[in-house]
C-alpha cells in the first residue's frame, strides 16, 4: 500500500497477527490482523468499544493478548514487557509527570536508557524545539495549557527515538482549534522523522486528515484498511460508509453491477448486492435543483459555512441529504419542490 | 436600602461572635487539662511556684542517670516509631499502587482489611498476638522493638486513609504507563514517579504513625515491654511530677507535629497546584474510622 513518508527507511514494520483479547464475554479483539509498513502512519478509527484502544495497548504491552503475535521490526515482542519494547506513547489523559519540569519530563526516557547528562540536555532541547516549546522548558505541567502539555508529551515520546510511536487519542481533550493545529503538527513531525506510527481516534476527520491509511474497526475486527480517499470513495461495507462521512440510504434495484436510484443508473462498487438493495450515496453525490415539477419536497436547509445542506423528502417517502454550495442555499426553502438526482458516482449497494 | 444592609451586618456580627465563642470553648476544652498539668508540675506544697521539675527534665544527663527507665522507654519509642513507619510504607505504598493499577476489583477488600484494626480493641489484639509474640520473644530475644510488628497493624487504618487520599489525587495508571513506555522498570516507576507524587501523603501517613506509636500504652504494657508511655506510667507511681511533665511534653509534641503537617502541605500547594495540604490528606481518617467502627 502507499507509504507517504520520505523517511520511511528509518521506520520499522509492525505486524499484529490474529490478535484476540476478551474481557469476560466481550471480544475486544476478534482475530485482528494489522500490518504497518516501515514509516507508515496508520489511524485506527471506530466507535467506542470497537477494540481500537485495546489493539494499541496490546502493541504497547499494556494489555496481554489472549492469542496472536506482535512483531516490531521482525522481532517477536508478544511476551516482552512494555519497558523493553522501545515505544513512544502519547496518552489521551494528560500524562506529564507533575513533579518534573517539561525538560525533565522529556529527559526521563533518556535517563532510563542511561544516557549522560549533557546528551540528555541536548536531546531534550532539540525535542522541545521540534514541538515549538523551548521557551516553556522549565515549566511544570500545571503551568501549561492542555495543548502545550500534549506537545511536551509528544516530545517526551520522541526523545528516545522509539521504533514505534503510539498515539492514544492524544487530541480528544483539546478544544477544536488547538486540536487541528496539533494534528497537523503531529503529521509534520512524523513525516520529518519517519517513525512508524499507530494513531487511535474516534474522530473521522482527524483520521482522514493525517493518516497514510485508515483502519475502520467494528466489534474487534478491521472492517476496512485503506488510504483515506479510497475509504471515503469506495467503502467496503455499509458500516464503513456510514461511519466515515454522511450517507443516504436510497432504495434501488441492482443487476449486473449497476443500480437504478431516483431514476439514474449508478455503477456499483465491488461487494455490492443484487436485487432489491439500498444504495449508499453521499450528500455530495447528489444534486438538487429547484423545480416545480421535481421529485422531492424540501424539509429544511442548513448553512454550514463553506457549504450548505438541504434535507428533502422524495415522493417515494425517502429522506435525502444533499450538499449544495453556500451561495445556492437561499433558493431552497422548506416546502419548496426540488429535483434531486444522483451525480453518477460509483456507490455501494447493500441488501434491503 | 439602608435597612437590609444594616440587618445583614448585624447577622454577620452575630455569626462572628458565635464563631469566636465556639473556638474559645473548644480551645478551653483542650487547653484546660494541659494547663492543669503545667500547674501541677510547678506547684510547691505550701504555695508558690518552682521550675525544678522542668529544669531536671531539660537536663539530659541528669534525667538519664536519675530516671534510666524513662530514657529506656523514650529510646524504645523512638526506635518503634522508625520501625513502624518503615514497615508500614514498605508494605502499603507498593500494595496500594499495585491494587490501583492491576487489581482494582480488590480495592474494597484491601480497604476493609486495612480498616479492620479500628474495630479490634487493643486488648483483643494482644490476646491474639500473645502466642505469636511468645514465640518471637523466645526465638529472637526479648527486645521491645518487636512490638513494631503489632504497631504496623495498629497504624494501618490511618496510614491507609492518608495514602489513599494521595493516590486519588494523581492519575497513577496513566503516569506509570507513561513511565513504563519510556523504559522504566517497576522499581523505577515506584521510586521516581509514584513516591515523589505521594510525598505529602507519605509524610502525613508517617506523622500519624509516629503520633500513634509515641502514645501507645496498652499493647506494650500487656506484653510487659517498656516504651515511653509505660515508663511514664511506672514513673507516675514514684515521681508523679516528672511523669506528668513528660506527659505534657509528649502531648505538646504531638500537637506541634499535627499542626506542622497542615503547614508543610499548605506551603507546597502554593507552588504546585495538584498538591493538597497534609491536613486535607489526613482529614478523611476520622470520617472513615467512625463509619467503620459503628457496626462493631
Amino acid at each position: 500500500m502507499s507509504v507517504a513518508s520520505p523517511n520511511a527507511e528509518r521506520g520499522v514494520a509492525v505486524e499484529l497477527t490474529e490478535l484476540r483479547r476478551s474481557y469476560g464475554p466481550v471480544n475486544a479483539l476478534d482475530s485482528m490482523t494489522l500490518h504497518l509498513a516501515p514509516g507508515e502512519f496508520v489511524a485506527l478509527l471506530g466507535p467506542s468499544g470497537c477494540g481500537k484502544t485495546t489493539a494499541l495497548r496490546c502493541l504497547a504491552g499494556l494489555e496481554d493478548p489472549d492469542a496472536g503475535t506482535i512483531t516490531i521490526g521482525g522481532r517477536d515482542v508478544t511476551a516482552l514487557p512494555t519497558n523493553k519494547r522501545d515505544l513512544g506513547m502519547v496518552f489521551q489523559a494528560y500524562s506529564l509527570f507533575p513533579h518534573m519540569t517539561a525538560r525533565q519530563n522529556v529527559e526521563f526516557g533518556l535517563e532510563m536508557r542511561g544516557q549522560d547528562k549533557s546528551t540528555r540536555a541536548r536531546r531534550a532541547g532539540d525535542m522541545l524545539d521540534l514541538v515549538g516549546l523551548s521557551s516553556q522548558a522549565d515549566r511544570y505541567a500545571h503551568q501549561m495549557s492542555g495543548g502545550q502539555q500534549q506537545r511536551v508529551a509528544l516530545a517526551r515520546a520522541l526523545a528516545i527515538s522509539p521504533q514505534v510511536l503510539l498515539l492514544d487519542e492524544p487530541l480528544s481533550a483539546l478544544d477544536a482549534k488547538v486540536r487541528t493545529q496539533l494534528r497537523d503538527e503531529i503529521r509534520r513531525i512524523q513525516l520529518e522523522i519517519g517513525t512508524t506510527t499507530l494513531f487511535v481516534t474516534h474522530d473521522q476527520e482527524e483520521a482522514l486528515a493525517v493518516a497514510d491509511r485508515v483502519g475502520v474497526m467494528r466489534a474487534g475486527r478491521l472492517e476496512q484498511l485503506a488510504p483515506p480517499q479510497e475509504l471515503y470513495a469506495r467503502p467496503a461495507t455499509a458500516f464503513v460508509a456510514e461511519f466515515v462521512g454522511l450517507t443516504n440510504r436510497l432504495a434501488g434495484r441492482a443487476s449486473g453491477g449497476r443500480a437504478e436510484v431516483l431514476g439514474v443508473s449508478l455503477p456499483l462498487l465491488a461487494g455490492s448486492g443484487d436485487g432489491n438493495v439500498e444504495v449508499l450515496v453521499r450528500p455530495e453525490g447528489i444534486e438538487a435543483t429547484p423545480d416545480p415539477n421535481g421529485n422531492a419536497t424540501v424539509l429544511s436547509a442548513a448553512f454550514l459555512g463553506a457549504h450548505g445542506r438541504v434535507t428533502a423528502r422524495t415522493d417515494g417517502g425517502e429522506q435525502v441529504e444533499v450538499q449544495v454550495a453556500s451561495a445556492a442555499l437561499p433558493s431552497f426553502e422548506p416546502g419548496q419542490r426540488v429535483r434531486v438526482t444522483p451525480r453518477g458516482d460509483a456507490a455501494l449497494a447493500v441488501a434491503r | 436600602m439602608a435597612g437590609p444592609v444594616s440587618q445583614r451586618a448585624a447577622v454577620r456580627r452575630k455569626q462572628a461572635i458565635f464563631r469566636w465563642v465556639t473556638v474559645s470553648l473548644v480551645l478551653a476544652f483542650f487547653m484546660l487539662p494541659l494547663i492543669g498539668m503545667l500547674d501541677f508540675t510547678t506547684k510547691v506544697r505550701r504555695g508558690g511556684r518552682t521550675m525544678a521539675t522542668w529544669k531536671t527534665l531539660m537536663n539530659v544527663s541528669e534525667i538519664s542517670t536519675k530516671y534510666p527507665a524513662l530514657k529506656e522507654g523514650f529510646i524504645a519509642s523512638i526506635g518503634l516509631s522508625v520501625i513502624t513507619v518503615v514497615i508500614m510504607l514498605a508494605l502499603l505504598v507498593p500494595t496500594m499502587t499495585w491494587v490501583r493499577l492491576r487489581l482494582p476489583g480488590m480495592s474494597r477488600l484491601v480497604e476493609f482489611i486495612c480498616l479492620l484494626p479500628l474495630t479490634v480493641p487493643a486488648i483483643v489484639l494482644v490476646v491474639g498476638l500473645a502466642p505469636v509474640y511468645s514465640w518471637v520473644f523466645y526465638l529472637f530475644g526479648e527486645s521491645t522493638l518487636w512490638l513494631g510488628l503489632a504497631y504496623v497493624v495498629l497504624v494501618l487504618p490511618y496510614a491507609y486513609r492518608a495514602l489513599d487520599a494521595g493516590l486519588r489525587a494523581i492519575d497513577v495508571k496513566t503516569l506509570s504507563e507513561a513511565a513504563r513506555s519510556l523504559g522504566a522498570s517497576w522499581f523505577r516507576v515506584m521510586w521516581r514517579i509514584v513516591l515523589p507524587n505521594l510525598r505529602t501523603a507519605v509524610l502525613s501517613a508517617s506523622f500519624l504513625s509516629v503520633a500513634l506509636v509515641l502514645g501507645e500504652f496498652t499493647i506494650a504494657n500487656l506484653f510487659s515491654r517498656r516504651n515511653l508511655q509505660v515508663a511514664m506510667y511506672q514513673l507516675g507511681k514514684s515521681d508523679a511530677k516528672i511523669s506528668v511533665a513528660v506527659g505534657l511534653l509528649s502531648l505538646v509534641f504531638a500537637f506541634v507535629v499535627l499542626f506542622a503537617m497542615s503547614f508543610v502541605g499548605a506551603q507546597r500547594s502554593g507552588s504546585r497546584r495538584r498538591r493538597r495540604p497534609l491536613a486535607a490528606a489526613v482529614a478523611p481518617a476520622p470520617a472513615g474510622t467512625g463509619s467503620v467502627k459503628e457496626p462493631s
